[in-house]
């Protein structure tokens, strides 16, 4: 009785197994005649920029700004899409194999994990492109509650007790190790003394309420939800608060002294080679030097590396400061990475109780 | 007769089908279930058991893993006790809207929980409707562990409602009558008579919820404040370690999570069975 239903279900499991197999045919043979169709009915380039968080705005811009210059250069039609989210996160889906064509991440340390990892972009990425493959820099800015109530005017009021700081996990966020690190500068160059820098993040931290996940986070938690007295944050983003929240209710105080951010661009050559895209992805790359591109990095408040090409208006809204670079302080990336933020890196260090 | 059952594979039925639905059953469960958790098991053990344990120990982890279990355990209690009321009071009660408001229950269920957790946050931070009422009297919601507490209430209620809500309906009226009558006072009613036979159904809302709770992500990461050995979740610090490119220490936290979260989900599965013998029900 028993072997007799079990060999019917042997026997059904066949024909089950069958339509399954014809069923998985039939996919994959539409799918591949939707994929040559669609490579028949048009010579268009897709071109994918895997970015970080806050660049939507930018790279919408700078996209078309590509897709009409290579149409009048070359005559053929390319389309360029962007995706979005934290810098970290962005690197992790190119190493578990997201076809990139450029990375345009948050932090320079995010592109050498893809380099480690996966060897798709050489070792002496930073030197292929013009200005260490800065298109643009940024910096870190404080964003105040209007009338600046708790006088916040440089990084010590930051670490005086009763101030509430916001700023994102430097764990999870390349805008929040920008600040970890922008901290960290201000106090050696003030002091001259990695020991007394560490105190002086520690405090820093100490006054830290909250800790988002991004910077997109720790902006809404600050400029939404009313919590904290100071948000740290990408020049960019802080415009882009005065701009979304009104300028009646924030306002931003430059701080004497403050890092260089360095969002970096990379071509990520073992994809590009693999689609055939690697002229368009170049002519990318390239474009983002352009005078045109750079006129959108300034109007979009990043620091444009060819300031003469943007238009003076919005440079003259850059607001004037001593940058660093943290290079300068603590060596190549691969120890700032290491020493900072990794595992038992000074962030754990001062995190514990 | 069905103790003895337990030796022969299958039982004298009048439908077929035994074979298929069981090739299938472990077909499905194979494929689905054990197969992404063997996965995950596998990578976490690359490190070996004092790999694994010296994870563990470690105090950050040691304390968000305690976060995360102590919480979901207080907040399952908390949702199943309100969610029997619940039930009760939508089984039992005839109201205006009762069809809405039992329509509302599942709301969790259907809401994305990042939308919970912000919805939550925008609540009851300090400028929040209701944040703003707490605040005065030095209770702080969000942005702490009761913060996290409150996210999972609300996740786990539809869990603790729905699974006590049938096993309502069938209580017989005559039951608490009968008990009235024969000189039970109210308490002992509600205890003697009506709470046996909802317990298994209490027990698998809470285990439902628990269970949910702990790998909880979406909601309480906006409400939680996420400051290590305060408010920062397990599911979290596996973010933290994916973004540190260290694969091994996210799936060997996992797998804690895992291992622990089967291990609770056994005994309530235990005490569940020794509730149905006690009380010959369901």
């Amino acid at each position: 009785m028993q072997s007799r239903s079990l060999n019917v279900a042997g026997e059904k499991k066949h024909s089950r197994l069958r339509s399954v197999v014809a069923a998985v045919g039939l996919v994959v043979m539409s799918s591949a005649g939707l994929v040559g169709l669609s490579g028949a009915a048009s010579a268009q380039t897709q071109l994918l920029n895997v970015s970080y968080d806050p660049t939507r705005e930018l790279y919408r811009e700078i996209n078309q700004a590509f897709a009409e210059e290579w149409k009048a250069q070359t005559g053929e039609t390319v389309n360029v899409r962007a995706s979005h989210a934290g810098s970290g996160a962005q690197a992790r889906a190119v190493i578990d194999g997201i076809d990139a064509d450029v990375v345009t991440l948050g932090i320079p340390s995010d592109i050498d994990a893809i380099v480690k990892a996966t060897k798709k972009i050489p070792a002496d990425w930073r030197s292929r492109l013009p200005n260490n493959s800065l298109p643009y820099t940024s910096t870190v800015v404080f964003l105040v509650r209007k009338g600046n109530p708790k006088g916040i005017k440089d990084w010590d009021d930051l670490v005086k007790p009763g101030i509430q700081v916001i700023t994102p996990n430097p764990k999870t966020s390349a805008g929040g190790r920008w600040n970890f690190l922008a901290a960290w500068g201000y106090s050696h160059a003030k002091d001259g003394s990695a020991d007394k820098a560490k105190e002086f993040v520690s405090a820093l931290y100490k006054n830290v309420p909250v800790l988002d996940t991004g910077a997109r986070g720790s902006t809404v938690t600050f400029a939404q939800r009313g919590l904290g007295d100071v948000l740290p944050a990408w020049e960019n983003e802080a415009f882009l608060v005065l701009d979304e929240f009104g300028r009646d209710k924030f306002e931003i105080v430059v701080p004497p002294l403050s890092i260089l951010a360095e969002p970096p661009v990379a071509l990520v050559e073992g994809n590009v080679d693999a689609k055939g895209t690697r002229k368009v992805a170049e002519g990318y790359l390239k474009f983002l030097y352009s005078d045109k591109a750079q006129a959108i990095f300034a109007k979009h408040h990043y620091r444009p590396s060819k300031a003469e090409a943007a238009k003076p208006e919005d440079l003259a809204a850059l607001p004037n400061l001593k940058l660093f670079t943290i290079e300068s302080l603590q060596g190549n990336w691969d120890d700032i990475q290491k020493n900072n933020f990794d595992a038992g890196g000074l962030f754990d260090q001062i995190s514990k109780r | 007769m069905r103790s003895a059952s337990l030796l022969p594979l299958k039982q004298a039925s009048v439908l077929p089908g035994f074979g298929i639905t069981l090739g299938y059953t472990l077909l499905y469960l194979g494929f689905l279930v054990l197969l992404p958790l063997g996965a995950l098991v596998a990578k976490a053990s690359g490190i070996g058991l004092a790999g694994i344990v010296a994870v563990a120990v470690e105090p950050r982890v040691a304390a968000a893993l305690w976060t995360s279990f102590s919480i979901s355990l207080v907040a399952a209690s908390v949702a199943s006790l309100f969610g029997l009321l619940v039930a009760w009071v939508l089984t039992r009660y005839d109201f205006p809207a009762r069809r809405i408001v039992d329509a509302i229950v599942d709301l969790p269920f259907a809401l994305p929980t990042a939308v919970a957790g912000i919805a939550l946050a925008a609540l009851y931070a300090p400028n929040g409707w209701v944040g703003a009422f707490l605040e005065p009297l030095g209770l702080k919601v969000a942005y702490t562990p009761l913060g996290i507490f409150i996210a999972l209430v609300f996740i786990g209620l539809p869990f603790a409602v729905r699974t006590v809500q049938p096993l309502i309906a069938e209580i017989e009226r005559e039951l608490e009558e009968a008990s009235a009558t024969l000189g039970a006072s109210r308490l002992r009613t509600i205890w003697g008579v009506l709470l046996p036979p909802l317990l298994p159904g209490v027990l698998t809302g809470f285990a439902l919820a628990f269970a949910r709770a702990v790998g909880e992500y979406g909601s309480v990461i906006f409400i939680a404040g996420n400051l290590p050995y305060v408010s920062e979740i397990a599911p979290l610090l596996i973010v933290i370690k994916l973004s540190e490119y260290d694969y091994t220490g996210a799936t060997v936290i996992a797998t804690i999570m895992l291992a622990v979260s089967f291990a609770a989900l056994l005994v309530i599965n235990l005490i569940q069975a020794w509730s149905r013998r006690r009380f010959g029900h369901v």
